[in-house]
This record gives structure tokens, sequence and C-alpha cells, in this order.
């Protein structure tokens, strides 16, 4: 390394390989050429040119039949029901599973135990035997009373009534997403140093505001992406509540194709709309971490939305960095 | 400092311990009203621990903590310490500022809703009155202008500044430092230390946990050396500092000056 420049070691014959050090500053750089980059995605284009082709051409998915069902009442209906369904559950769902976070974070042994028994035993059992279990509690419990445990009661009424096919899903799914949230607010929570709470606890800030104002919305970035998981994840999850005949997205579609056998183009409605929603809900997911990014250091310089879409779709726009080369 | 009023804080007898480890050992302590007491020692020595248990932050395991009169944690009746409840603990602590070597300023809110936010739910201060109160502590620490900043768009100086106004924005009558200065890079340290000097002119009670020699000397009235959880020396920064009469106080001090 010489520290000073002088004409003499610009005069110096250049070592081997190549001609001056001014040369060499003023180089162009060749990229590297990435064939099998090129390959891979011609593959890969053919096999979706085979999937596009099948799709339009194949009569036996009966794109008309598809498009004639597509608006039709009863699947709106099931529609609306699905998502609703997925709505309360989902609300339902996260308070019981931050009560029970809260639960298993705090000094009471008792509700430590017992929120870590709930998530054991609800993670153990698949939400369709939860459900049947709730569909058939009649068969368990004939009455179901409100009164003082171990004394009188008040009121009373017949199992079977109560719990319908509606409410036995609205139950069993709600309690199966308690479990599920109750580890990723858990997780969330841990994250956030407890620092913050000595500080906030040294300014006087009550334990509620602290929780609240304080430790939630630090756990939020760890807590969203996960919960948007689980979201899209019941979504799809609530078509299981067919068997026990609640009149959803899925089972509208089956009721007509049970009538007039056009199964394909009717799951193929049930299809499209779950990937609207789906989609809808991918959409709202971003809007809601990058509100929760705020201050921190991905905040700022984020992608935005249609830059992230851009750079998933190299074929629809310009791709930038991420493009072949 | 003259003995005439009962010291602001008043420590008797505390102990503390972490399992079967004794951290604080039977510490006795006054800080007058407007004195400035620099805590020293190794680590480990339980300087951390006494001021923490100051504000309730660990609870004792023996003897108590005085604040204005007030016993922090309890409720002294008929010769028993009645424990009390959260509500009364975040009362007597919202007087007692702390200032945390991580500083541990709340990152997803910008610098002014840091330092509003108590005075606004504890105090019950008004939006537009916390505001004011906050742009002014702001130029205080030198710090006008950067209300708007999130605290990762700062350096450690700045945001350890900024934690000094959040904790006064609570009007503190007594103010504790647990190493505010040592997870700084070393030219930031001058202006964290400078906004100290200040408030202690201005006559704020504090007491402070450092490792920096050249404040306790300038700045402190009483210097405290603690090892292995008890007071073995205090006095005027001058004696203890120059000529410390203890053997491993002289050995730390030789090591840290």
């Amino acid at each position: 390394m010489s520290i000073s420049k002088t004409s003499e070691d610009v005069a110096r014959p250049a070592p081997p390989g190549h001609d001056s050090d001014a040369d060499l500053l003023t180089a162009k750089v060749v990229p590297r050429r990435h064939p099998g980059q090129w390959v891979a995605a011609a593959a890969v284009l053919v096999v979706v040119a085979m999937a596009v082709h099948t799709l339009l051409t194949n009569p036996r998915f009966q794109w008309n039949v598809v498009a004639a069902y597509f608006t039709e009442a009863s699947i709106l209906r099931g529609l609306l029901l699905t998502v609703w369904l997925t709505a309360a559950v989902m609300v339902c769902g996260y308070a019981l599973g931050i009560l029970l976070a809260v639960m298993r974070l705090s000094g009471n042994p008792v509700l430590r135990s017992i929120s870590f028994g709930y998530v054991w035993l609800i993670r153990s059992v698949p939400p369709l035997v939860q459900l049947l279990f709730w569909y058939e509690l009649a068969s368990l419990y004939p009455q179901l009373s409100l009164g003082i445990p171990f004394g009188p009661s008040f009121v009373t009424v017949a199992t079977a009534h109560l719990f319908t096919g509606l409410l036995a899903a609205f139950v069993g799914l709600t309690l199966d997403v308690g479990a599920f949230s109750a580890e990723i607010v858990r997780g969330g929570l841990l994250a956030v140093e407890k620092g913050q709470t000595e500080a906030a606890q040294s300014l006087g800030l009550s334990g509620a505001r602290i929780f609240r104002r304080i430790v939630l919305p630090q756990a939020m970035p760890a807590i969203v992406p996960a919960s948007g998981n689980l979201l899209i994840g019941m979504l799809k999850a609530t078509a299981i509540v067919s068997v026990i005949a609640v009149q959803d997205l899925l089972y509208s579609a089956q009721l007509i194709y049970n009538q007039n056998f056009l199964i394909i183009p009717l799951l193929l409605v049930a299809t499209i709309w779950y990937i609207v929603l789906t989609t809808l809900l991918s959409v709202g997911q971003y809007f809601v971490e990058r509100h929760y990014a705020r201050g921190s250091a991905r905040g700022g310089g984020g992608q935005g939305f249609w830059q992230l879409t851009r750079a998933n779709l190299p074929l629809f726009g310009r791709a930038g960095s991420t493009g072949l080369s | 400092m003259s003995a005439a009023t009962a010291p602001l804080l008043r420590i008797r007898g505390l102990r503390k311990s972490f399992g079967s480890h004794l951290v604080l050992d039977g510490v006795d302590l006054d800080v007058a009203e407007g004195g400035v007491t620099v805590l020293l020692g190794p680590s480990g020595s339980g300087k951390s621990t006494l001021l923490r248990c100051i504000n309730h932050l660990e609870k004792l395991d023996g003897g108590f903590v005085e604040v204005g009169g007030e016993t922090i944690g309890y409720r002294y009746d008929r010769r028993r310490l009645h424990e009390l409840p959260p509500s009364a603990i975040t009362r007597q602590r919202a007087r007692i500022g702390m200032v945390f070597q991580q500083f541990n300023l709340f990152p997803h809110m910008t610098v002014l809703e840091n330092i509003v936010e108590a005075p606004i739910a504890v105090a019950d201060t008004p939006r537009k009155q916390a505001v004011a109160h906050a742009r002014e502590l702001l130029e205080q620490v030198g710090l006008g202008g950067r209300e708007g900043s999130y605290p990762r768009q700062m350096s450690g100086g700045q945001q350890q500044r900024v934690a000094i106004a959040r904790a006064l924005a609570m009007q503190p009558r007594l103010m504790l430092f647990d190493e505010p200065t040592s997870a700084l890079d070393p030219e930031l340290v001058g202006d964290v230390l400078a906004v100290m000097k200040d408030l202690a002119v201005s006559g704020m009670t504090m007491v402070v946990v450092t490792h920096e020699i050249g404040f306790a000397r300038e700045v402190a009235d009483e210097v405290v050396f603690l090892d292995g959880g008890r007071i073995l020396e205090s006095g005027p920064p001058d004696a203890v500092l120059t000529e410390p009469r203890n053997d491993r106080a002289r050995a730390f001090l030789s090591a840290v000056l």
C-alpha cells in the first residue's frame, strides 16, 4: 500500500494481469450470468402454462356453472356465516387467549397450572373431535343449570335445545383458538424486555396501563404475523362445521351439489371465495404489521405494499434487484 | 449537610437476598433534602439492588426505606408493617424518578409521548400543560426540537437525556440513577453528566450509582462505598476518595482511578 501517490507510482510497470491502476479504476464491471436461473424459470413456467391450459380447456371444470352459482343466494348466505363465525371465534378466542397468557405469566401457581393444563388438553384434541363432543353434549349432560355451585339452580335448559350445531361450532372453535392464541400472545409478551415494565413502574403507571400501553403494543410485532396465520387457518378450518350441518360456505355448496351432482364446479365456487377472503386478510395483515412497526428499525424504510407485490410478481411489473440476470 | 431537618431518604437495617445469596446485609443510609449521594463499589456489591429497593422494584427482606417520612411499600401500624396494595405503591413511585443503565425508553412512542405518558395517566395533568412542560424539560436537557423523534433514531447519550426528562416530568422529590453512563460510548458520557450536574445544582435530591469518580468528586455531598452488601465507608468525597480508611475501598479506588 502506498500512502502518497506520486507520478512515479502511476508510471511504474503494472503487475501481471492488468495494465495499470488507472485501467483497473475505470474498467467496466461485467455482471455474472446465471444460466441456471433461466433454466429453472423456464421449466417452472412450462408447468404453470400446462396448469393454466388445462384449467381453461378441460370442459369438466364447467366454468359457466361456476359463474352461475358464484353469487347464488344460498352461497352468499353461507359465505356470510363463514365470515362472521370466523370473526366471532377469533375475537372471543383471543380474549380467552390473552387471559390464558396473562394467567400463565402470573405469579399465582394455581392460575399458571390451569393455563398450562388447558393449553395442553385443547392442543391435544383434534378440533373436529372437540366439535363433535360439543355437538353431542346433550347425551353427556341432558340438562344445563345456572346457579350457585353445589347449591340451588336458577335456570335450567335442555342441552339439546341450547347446543345447536352453530353454538357447538362456535364454542369448540373458540376454545381451540384460545389455546393456540395463548401461546402466540405469551411468546409476544416474553419478547418485551423486563426493563420496559420496570421503567413504567418507576414512573408510577398502574399495572393495567403498563400492560395496555407499554407491553402489549411492543408484543404486537411478534404477535401479528403468527395471528394472521392463525386467522387465515381458522377461516378455512370453519369448513369442518359442515360435518355438523352448519350451513357455512362449504356446506352451502355441498347442499347444492347433493341435488344436481355438479360437484367440481361447486367446490370451485367455494374455493374461489376462500381465496378471495384469504387475499383480503393478507392485505389487512400487511397494514396491521406496518402500523405496529412504528419506531422499530424496520419501521421507516420498510417496503411499501405495491413494492412488495411487484417484487413477488416479476412478470407483471418491474422486478428491480430480484429479477433474473 | 446540616441535620436541622429530617433527611428526605432514610434507610435502616435494609436486608435483601436472592435465593440463598445475601445481597444487602443491613444497610443504613440518610440523604438530606437537596443532597447528592454517590454509591461506589465493585460489581455485585449490591449498589443497584439498594437503588431498586428505594422505589420498591425489589421487595425488602428486612429493614425499611422512608422517603419524606413515608414508609415505601408498607404502612406502619401498631408494630406491624402492612404490605401496601399495588395502587398505593404506584402512587409512592410516582414521586421517585429513576434512570436506568439501558435507558428503557418506550421504543414505540416518540420522545414527546415518552415524556407525557406518566403525567397524563398518573398525575392527571391536562395534555396541553404536559406537552408544554415536556418541551421545557427537553430544552433543559439540550434536546429542544427533538420531541417527534423515536428513541431508536437517537444516540445513547440523547436517549439517556430523554430518560432523565421523562423522570423529571413527574416532578419527583428524589431521583435515582442506576449507572446512567455505563452503556454509553465515552464521548457521549459528558453530555449526560452535565445534565445530572445541572440537576444537582438546582437542588434535586439524588442517589447515583456510577463509576464516574470525577462526577463523585465534583458533585457529590456524600460518597458511600459498598461491598458484600454492607457500607464499608462513607463521608464527604474528599475524605473517601482521597484517603479511604478501609482496605477494600482503597484497593477498589486505586483500580478505578
